[in-house]
């Protein structure tokens, strides 16, 4: 039991980390945004003042929902606390009995679109059941493509545990640049947007009902439910951006803990993080939402790429 | 005289009890007589199985007059880990049946056949040798025949489904009845001592090995051989539904492990490839036919067949490991085989169960009609919820356990030593990866769809929760879908003794495949989730402002939100039947009925869909015409006109005297 000092204070740190930095990510992508289509824009601090003020809202209950709509946008909350406590952002030490296994990560990740897709559900809207069918299509079709992501980048390792990944590049960099890391990075990131509804899967900004996903689903919601589902969905966003630069530039992650270490960790992480939000924003504003028929294109394209990843690292392993 | 031979014993004894109380006591009392002795049955069944697990031996030799030698029962620890999981399910299905059973499965044949059935389903793993197992296997078929066919005077399309069945599980039963033939040939004897002595590499355990695989393959629902599945559960009532889906196909699992691993172990390393694509291809197919069901039952059904076909997989990924000598991930891919048997047995009860549950108060099974059960029917509403969560494969239950299991048997078992492995082991992780994920599709429209939002019918809106005991039977369902998840170290040590391997798991709640070097205390992730849940409600419950009901859903602008706007369960999965257009090949049928003053207003839309599976209307419904046509020219030969028959005898005559005299 000796390790889980330390990893519980990473993965208390972590989880504040995020959730102080989730907010700011999306604001900055906004700001980006605007300023790249001429408007001012609310400025980095606005999610945080919307949080404030869904918070102290009266939250509105539709006759005939069930306690799903109180529990579900919780429930995505909770799985993206964990998501975020273990996902190595800062550090590579894990728990004893729980080690950041990437099946796990997933699986905890998607108990929270599950919870999203039920509060869609639940009032019996055509809006929301429209956004829930739309989101768990996608989430199913996503699914092969980051186990088979994950799974190649786990078998120079031979280990699906996501710290010993990142500790193997730490050790080795070049590594990253090898053409199974290269190609299962790029399947992952195109399974990340996908996940978390940006474009050129889901217009976040829409209003649009027919074209939108994620807006549809929290459309029954309000006051603080509406506050935990964008909270969840903005520390998912996070968390899985924080993951792909981690894995693509390892670099600040420490694999001890002490107070120096953590503090650099989290400077580098804010840095990465705001330059991959930025690179996002910035390619999105030239992207336009792609059909909702045509996804899985895209995904099935992310997918050959992820088993290209896995059929390299067979060959490249020598013996 | 051992607990072993006494469960045996008492089961056969508690047999015929049960048929004799189902005959003799009258109907007000039957269900409640009935319903005992077939939970005794069940709990007799699963202790007797505890003990065949642990290690006991016992012989129970039953003297017959036929000329077969005598029918001995003599579990050894793998089929007492079947005996264990069919024992429980048949405990709770039969307490279910105590207050579900009315009308039709409330009769004497049906309360008679489903103890014989429960009894068989013992006695099939206990089988000490290849004539007592088919006399068993046969036994199962028999009396789970005549209880898909209970409602049959009610209605039409169970006698179709009974025919089905009857005709699959009979091309199961010859299958195996040639591959024992053929084995017993080769090794002398019927007992599995005998069988055991054939040479894996020979000639004569392949064929054997093809003919049980294709048996055991029909029995368990695997695709192309799954067509009674979708029909039988359906017809059959719900308790049944769930002995069969839960206890029955797994004896296909059974004779499968039993073949590979006891029998013929170390086989070559095609057997393992075989089984690998069977299961592979039953899994995609069942789950993606799943997807798009929208009969509950049914949907229920093909979520079996991908279930078992990841089964297949497991089994058929640990031997081909084996083969190439990756044992330490080989060994991991067959605990985890029989962690997703125990994991399925106890999500599949709790889903029948449930849907049982659904139709007792509904009268319902078509999701599409259904919805707001939630609030009518909470404990139901719940029990479905935990057992969807099971089948999806989310933390933390048994079938997140499972999968996770097979995942990294899986992962751990590439390695470029082999070609065909280095192949297979991608492949599997995509079939793991996708029906994972429409799993979840799946079980988050079934259960969403069924029961959150509004009633889209009088009878889901008038619906009512069940019974105290039905309530009962299925909350011990539901606690052990999360039992057996979070107490992973239990079923892998009892999986692990079954099949032989040495278990490394030193604790009850965790699983330590030492061997590939990854491990999970899924107590610590609910832990870790609940501290999160509880930082999440503390910070709800600081909000001042309290919820306030409204009247109505937001309609898109003020319009009343009738519950026809709702989505469906068929227009959940429309998207998804679009993507996999080709695989499934939807009926649609759209009629736009414009108004009378402009061809610009739409009167009316109509829209129908039909999903047919592919593999019974490309592959079954010609084969069954042309032996339609065969038969029918077939008759020519018996026109009832005396001058031919003279004519045959005639030829018969002569060609005896040809043959005498060459």
């Amino acid at each position: 039991m000796n390790g889980n000092g330390p990893a519980t204070v990473l993965a208390v740190t972590q989880v504040v980390v995020l959730l102080v930095l989730s907010p700011l990510l999306i604001g900055l992508m906004r700001t980006v945004r605007a300023r790249l289509e001429g408007r001012v824009g609310g400025g980095l601090l606005q999610p945080w003042r919307d949080l404030r003020k869904l918070h102290a809202k009266e939250p509105l209950r539709a006759d005939g929902t069930t306690w799903v709509s109180v529990a579900g946008p919780m429930v995505l909350m909770a799985s993206s606390i964990v998501v975020c406590a273990l996902t190595p952002l800062l550090g590579t030490v894990t728990f004893d009995r729980l080690p950041d296994d990437l099946f796990v990560v997933v699986s905890v990740l998607l108990l929270g679109t599950v919870a999203l897709a039920l509060v869609g559900l639940d009032a019996g809207t055509a809006f929301g059941g429209m956004g829930s069918s739309r989101h768990m299509t996608i989430a199913a079709l996503v699914e092969p493509t980051v186990l088979l992501a994950v799974y190649a980048l786990s078998i120079p390792v031979g280990s699906s545990v996501l710290s010993r990944i990142v500790d193997a590049r730490l050790a080795d960099p070049a590594s990253v640049m090898s053409p199974v890391s290269l190609l299962s990075l790029l399947a992952l990131t195109i399974a990340v947007v996908a996940e978390t509804g940006r474009l050129p899967v889901d217009n976040p900004a829409t209003h649009l009902e027919l074209t939108m996903v994620h807006e549809a689903m929290v459309l029954e919601s309000s006051g603080r439910d509406l506050a935990w589902l964008e909270l969840g969905c903005w520390l998912r966003l996070a968390a899985l951006l924080g993951l792909l630069t981690t894995l693509l530039a390892p670099w600040g992650v420490v694999s001890h803990v002490s107070v120096p270490g953590l503090l650099l960790a989290a400077v580098t992480l804010t840095a990465k993080l705001a330059l991959a939000a930025g690179l996002l924003a910035t390619v999105e504003v030239f992207l336009a939402k792609l059909r909702l028929f045509r996804v899985p294109e895209l995904l099935a394209g992310s997918f050959v790429l992820a088993f290209l990843a896995v059929t390299a690292s067979y060959l490249v392993m020598p013996g | 005289m051992t607990g072993v031979e006494l469960g045996i014993g008492c089961q056969l004894g508690l047999m015929c009890v049960g048929v004799l109380v189902a005959v003799t006591v009258p109907a007000v009392w039957r269900s409640v007589a009935c319903g005992s002795v077939s939970v005794l049955l069940g709990a007799t069944g699963a202790a007797t199985g505890a003990l065949a697990l642990e290690g006991q031996h016992g012989v129970v030799e039953l003297p017959t007059s036929l000329p077969l030698g005598g029918i001995a029962f003599d579990p050894a620890p793998l089929g007492g880990f079947f005996m264990l999981v069919a024992g429980a399910v048949g405990l709770v299905a039969a307490a279910f049946a105590i207050g579900y059973a009315h009308g039709p499965s409330g009769t004497r044949t049906s309360w008679a056949a489903l103890a014989v059935f429960l009894g068989a389903l013992q006695l099939v793993p206990a089988a000490g040798d290849a004539v007592s197992f088919l006399l068993a296997w046969e036994m199962m078929a028999v009396a789970s025949t005549v209880l898909v066919l209970t409602e049959h005077a009610v209605r039409a399309e169970v006698r179709s489904a009974a025919l089905w069945y009857a005709a699959m599980t009979h091309l199961s039963f010859a299958l195996l009845l040639l591959g024992f033939g053929v084995l017993a040939g080769a090794g002398g004897g019927v007992d599995w001592a005998s069988l055991q002595r054939v040479d894996p590499h020979s000639p004569s355990a392949s064929v054997a090995f093809v003919l049980l695989a294709g048996g055991f393959a029909t029995k368990a629902g695997l695709v192309p051989v799954h067509v009674w599945l979708p029909r039988a559960h359906p017809a059959a009532p719900s308790h049944v539904s769930a002995v069969m889906s839960a206890a029955m196909v797994k004896m296909g699992v059974y004779g499968s492990l039993l073949v590979t691993l006891v029998l013929l172990p170390a086989g070559p390393a095609w057997w393992g490839a075989v089984l690998l694509g069977l299961g592979a291809v039953s899994a995609v197919y069942g789950i993606l036919q799943a997807s798009v069901a929208s009969d509950l039952k049914r949907l229920l059904a093909y979520s079996t067949t991908e279930n078992v076909g990841l089964m297949f997989l497991a089994l058929g990924t640990g031997l081909m490991l084996r083969a190439h000598h990756v044992i330490a991930a080989g060994d991991a891919a067959i605990v985890a085989c029989l962690l997703l048997v125990a994991g399925h047995a106890a999500y599949k009860t709790a889903l029948f169960l449930a849907a049982g549950s659904v139709l007792h108060a509904s009268g319902e099974r078509d999701l599409d009609r259904m919805g707001g059960l939630g609030v009518r029917m909470p404990v139901t509403g719940l029990v479905f919820g935990v057992g969807a969560m099971g089948a999806a494969a989310l933390p933390v239950t048994a079938g997140f356990m499972a999968e996770w299991t097979l995942l990294q048997a899986v992962i751990h078992g590439g390695g470029p030593a082999d070609r065909s492995v280095a192949v297979a082991m991608p492949i599997a992780v995509t079939v793991v990866a996708l029906t994972a994920g429409l799993a979840l599709l799946t079980f988050v429209k079934a259960s969403g769809i069924a029961f959150l939002a509004r009633p889209r019918s009088e009878g889901a809106a008038a619906s009512h929760e069940a019974t105290g005991a039905m309530q009962a039977a299925m909350v011990v369902t539901a606690a052990a879908v999360v039992a057996l998840g979070l107490m992973p170290g239990v079923v892998t040590r009892a999986a692990a003794r079954a099949t032989g391997i040495d278990a490394g798991s030193p604790g009850l709640t965790r699983v330590d495949l030492s061997g590939v070097g990854a491990r999970l205390e899924p107590l610590a992730l609910l832990v870790a989730g609940a501290l999160a849940l509880a930082a999440v409600g503390a910070v709800s419950a600081t909000a001042r402002r309290r919820r306030r009901r409204v009247s109505l859903a937001w309609g898109g602008g003020g319009v009343r939100a009738n519950p026809r706007m709702q989505y469906t369960a068929t227009s959940y999965a429309e998207p998804l039947a679009r993507v996999f257009e080709d695989a499934l090949r939807p009926e649609r049928d759209v009629v736009v009925t414009h108004a009378a003053e402009s061809r610009y207003l739409v009167e009316r839309v109509q829209f129908r869909q039909h999903l047919e599976d592919l593999i019974e209307s490309r592959l079954y419904r010609p084969g069954l015409r042309w032996v339609d046509r065969v038969g029918v020219v077939g008759r020519r030969l018996q026109n009832g006109s005396i001058h031919r028959y003279l004519g045959y005898s005639f030829l018969a005559l002569v060609a005896v005297l040809v043959a005498v005299s060459l």
